[in-house]
């Protein structure tokens, strides 16, 4: 007897006979019998199997999170804890999707109200119900973008997050779309010469980043003014930024993707996060990915769908939009609560915090004789020179109590001794001054 | 229900953030990039947020409220305990871009998952980056289209999918670059081999497999099938979505397949979350392992790292490492069940199955008669043609005796049909209940028809407009004015 198989030996026997076999093995004469014996470990209790993987976790280290100073796609913010509480509701966390909408009315509206939070942090007119994460959702949003266009070439700014650019190239290449990318300037920002010298009637899109991998706040109303009209604008952007930035919708974007870890989501070591995709109702049929919709049942009450599913695999298999069926859902329902609990103020109050915090990092680094490595304004994360052997001596600080600035060279390889600092609204007055004791 | 945009009033808070006594920087950018209007998110009190989405979560059926037996999505109980773990601040809060020798738990836990992964699968290596049995299936294809063009084999450019495969497999081809062929299934509901050596040529890169296939049948030709693939130079991939049924017995690397993708939600009991995440590991066999995304985690002189510098890589298909969290409830299960537990659960899966087959067979007619594995196929076309009652009515009737409906209208080649998966945690006192309310609306389908048709009466909401959603389709709330 094993306690999550309920049956006893009393009515295997039953069962076998109603069946009309004599032995489990008569159930698999079809299969041949290949293995009789994994090289596995026998089955432990749970009090045995907790205290063996709890053991196991205590060898990773947690920082305080004031302490943590490195972001680069993965935010560390303070998360309510009605979030987590509600998140854990076991009649979402053991539900799927939503095939009977007269039972899943929960996940539906939950979905269907996370679709307008997005659109209204975006600026954009729709969203579906996710991606697997940023890098992915970015991708799609590339594909789309051919879709759209029937054009194969897409300009990529060579400042957005580098996992982004490969998995898009992963993505891209087998369908023989070319991604060719675009130079920054001094200051962080987009060559916009670099960017008018390689558009061409072939450039399906243009791919920037607001704020960028580097933090630096992107003019989009330039962008999409150097631009063909016909040419779509993609944003991935950082949903927190968005609350004091400009809605990319009202500055011209055709696409707006992210990472929405940010939004109540714990760190998870990088995964799952949650990647979100807007986009203009025009082009709703074109979009990857689930979308809820808002309908009424026969006696006229109010009620949430699927729709739209005629794009899906399920139905257009070999050419649907993308292949994407399970997503992130239950991540979505975590921003949606978190959204809810900090309201347009909460949300604002945070995005502000994180603005402070940085801005004095920032200063107080300049004041000590470390140099920004741009000077374009930027938001909550700015890349500095952090001296020679800062790998070294970011190890050191995590000794210390510290996850420092992000050495950059680790995803950039030419960045040797450069860090990327990132605050958030947790990382307080002293803790910012303790880091720099280090500096 | 009533939205919580709704229930939103001008200066309502749930959370108070504390303040970081930090002086306030003006902004610096450009006056045109500053937000002008504040996003429109809900202004409610905590007891608010509680209240609506406590509220929603009642109007959701889940493993945790009752049976569903939806065919291929294995949803079976998912156990606390993995939750408990993988909530663990010291899982849950660690950061990706930490030095590694501050997250060696982590890594060490992804390691070892990775080899008992490979082990009960019968692959030579693997990776957890994936996020979705999609993005397997996906990681999967770009791995084989790696190998011919890594050869010289330019010429490659097809993949052969039976009719009955998931819609993801011929998606997931495409996306790749391949062209994909449909091959139709035998009258025995597997593949047919002539078929089969007619599309065989050599621009055919690789074939994917479900095995079981989506009709619950083994495909026992599997040996004969992988010699005929390999020896026209393709390769053999595996569509982990039924591997439920075979724990302990058989594996995919024992039948001849070069590549395959689990569903960690799945067999391994993770849950389903509403739709995700869920986590699609890909195991190869050796000759393949080059090309596999990065990061790989190797072990040196036990120390665990992460390694980026494979030129041969399909490279980067997603952020980071994987849906770690998943990747942490696995192991907690795998742990748990042993390997007396998961071949249990192979042999429990397949006798409900057959079991609730036997029952079911009684009322209406099974698709491909025999013994099943861990789910089959029935149908009432039967039923439909008598009293115009169709599956959907009959799914929708269930719902108002507290079963969730099995899965409807696929494999697309059985009409009016039942996917029936009843998984090795529900017990044989379920599968009765659900046998005799399954009569019963059958006998209430012949006597009152109409009644069928309009169910479901009780749930929170009743049958909805779905044409309409879709021919305009509503999906963000109006706001007042707009």
């Amino acid at each position: 007897m094993h306690r999550y198989i309920p049956h006893t030996d009393e009515e295997i026997k039953e069962m076998l006979n109603e069946i009309g076999v004599k032995s489990i093995e008569d159930l698999y004469i079809d299969v041949p019998k290949t293995v009789d014996d994994y090289n596995l470990e026998s089955e432990k209790d749970e009090f045995t199997v907790k205290s063996e993987i709890l053991s196991l976790a205590k060898k990773n280290k947690v920082f305080k999170i004031e302490n943590i100073f490195a972001g680069a796609g993965i935010y560390a913010h303070y998360i309510p804890t009605v979030v987590e509480h509600l998140a854990n509701d076991q009649r979402f966390v053991t539900a799927y999707t939503p095939y009977q909408a007269e039972v899943s009315q929960g996940t539906l509206q939950a979905l269907f109200e996370y679709q307008t939070m997005m659109c209204e942090l975006t600026g954009m007119q729709v969203a579906n119900s996710s991606m697997y994460d940023g890098a992915t959702a970015l991708a799609e949003a590339m594909l789309m973008a051919v879709r759209v266009s029937r054009k194969n070439k897409i300009l990529a700014a060579s400042s957005i997050n580098p996992e982004y650019l490969q998995t898009s190239k992963t993505y891209c290449t087998p369908q023989n779309i070319e991604i060719e990318e675009v130079k920054w300037n001094d200051n962080g920002t987009l060559d916009i010469e670099d960017l008018k010298s390689k558009i061409s009637d072939e450039t399906s899109a243009v791919v920037v980043g607001y704020p960028n991998f580097f933090g630096i706040i992107e003019d989009l109303k330039l962008i999409k003014e150097s631009i063909p009209e016909k040419t779509l604008l993609i944003v991935v952007s950082e949903p927190v930024s968005l609350t004091i930035l400009e809605s990319p919708g009202k500055l011209g974007a055709d696409i707006v993707v992210g990472e929405g870890q940010s939004l109540g989501v714990t760190p998870n070591f990088g995964g799952p996060g949650i990647g979100f995709f807007t986009t203009l109702e025009k082009y709703v049929r074109k979009m990857p990915g689930r979308i809820i919709g808002q309908t009424k049942d026969v006696d006229g009450k109010t009620g949430y769908v699927m729709v739209l599913q005629t794009r899906e695999q399920h139905i257009r298999r070999e050419k649907a939009t993308s292949n994407i069926c399970s997503n992130h859902a239950l991540i979505a329902l975590i921003n949606a609560i978190y959204l809810s609990t900090m309201g347009p103020e909460g949300l604002r109050k945070v995005a502000k915090m994180s603005y402070n915090a940085a801005h004095y990092f920032a200063e107080k680094l300049k004041e000590k004789g470390y140099s920004l490595i741009f000077n374009g304004p930027f938001f909550n994360e700015f890349a500095f020179d952090a001296g020679e052997n800062y790998y070294e001596k970011w190890k050191k600080l995590a000794e210390e109590g510290f996850l420092g600035p992000l050495p950059l060279v680790k995803v950039l390889p030419n960045f040797k001794n450069c860090a990327l600092a990132c605050c958030t609204e947790v990382n307080t007055n002293e803790s910012i001054d303790n880091l720099l004791k280090h500096f | 229900m009533t939205t919580i945009f709704e229930m939103s009033k001008k200066g309502r808070i749930a959370f108070k953030i504390p303040n970081n006594n930090i002086k306030d920087y003006e902004f610096d950018f450009p006056e045109h990039l500053l937000r002008k209007t504040s996003p429109r998110l809900p202004q409610v009190s905590e007891l608010d947020v509680v209240r609506h989405y406590t509220n929603l979560a009642a109007k959701n059926y889940s493993v945790d409220v009752g049976f569903y037996p939806l065919g291929s999505c294995t949803m079976k109980y998912n156990p606390k305990i993995n939750e408990k773990i993988a909530n663990d601040e010291h899982f849950s809060m660690i950061h990706p871009f930490q030095p590694m020798e501050t997250a060696q738990g982590a890594l060490q836990l992804m390691y070892e998952l990775k080899e008992m992964l490979c082990e009960i699968s019968g692959m030579d290596d693997m990776t957890l980056v994936p996020s979705a049995g999609a993005h397997g299936e996906l990681t999967g294809m770009l791995i084989a289209r790696a190998y011919h063009l890594s050869r010289g084999d330019t010429k490659r450019k097809k993949a052969i999918v039976p009719d009955s495969a998931h819609g993801t497999n011929p998606a997931s081809a495409r996306m790749a670059g391949f062209e994909v062929i449909e091959i139709k299934s035998g009258p025995d509901g597997r593949v047919d081999l002539n078929e089969l050596k007619k599309h065989l040529d050599e621009e055919v890169a690789v074939l994917l497999l479900t095995n079981p296939n989506t009709l619950g049948l083994f495909e026992k030709d599997i040996i004969k099938i992988a010699e005929m693939v390999h020896e026209k130079g393709a390769l053999l991939y595996y569509d982990g979505a039924n591997l439920n049924a075979i724990l302990g017995r058989t594996r995919p690397g024992d039948m001849g397949f070069d590549i395959v993708h689990l569903n960690l939600h799945k067999t391994f009991s993770t849950p389903h979350g509403m739709g995700g995440p869920g986590s699609g590991p890909v195991g190869v066999k050796k000759h393949l392992s080059k090309f596999l995304p990065v990061p790989e985690i190797i072990k040196e002189n036990n120390t665990y790292k992460l390694n980026y510098s494979k030129p041969e890589s399909i490279g980067f298909i997603r952020s980071f490492f994987g849906n770690f969290s998943v990747l942490v409830r696995t192991y907690t299960y795998i742990k748990t069940m042993g390997k007396e537990g998961l071949k249990k659960v192979g042999q429990m899966a397949v006798l409900n199955a057959n079991y609730l087959r036997k029952k079911v067979s009684k009322i209406m007619d099974i698709a491909y008669p025999g013994l099943c594995m861990h789910e089959f196929v029935s149908t009432c076309e039967k039923l439909t043609k008598e009293t115009g009652v169709k599956a959907l009515d009959i799914a929708k009737r269930l719902l108002d005796y507290g079963i969730h409906a099995p899965t409807m209208y696929f494999p697309l080649i059985v009409h009016e049909d039942f996917m029936i998966e009843p998984t090795e945690t529900e017990s044989k006192d379920t599968l009765d209940e659900f046998a005799k309310i399954l009569g019963k609306i059958f006998e209430e389908a012949k006597q009152n028809p109409e009644l069928v048709k309009n169910a479901p009466y009780t749930t929170p909401i009743r049958r909805l407009d779905e044409a309409t959603a879709s021919r305009k389709p509503i999906v963000k709330f109006n706001f007042e004015g707009e």
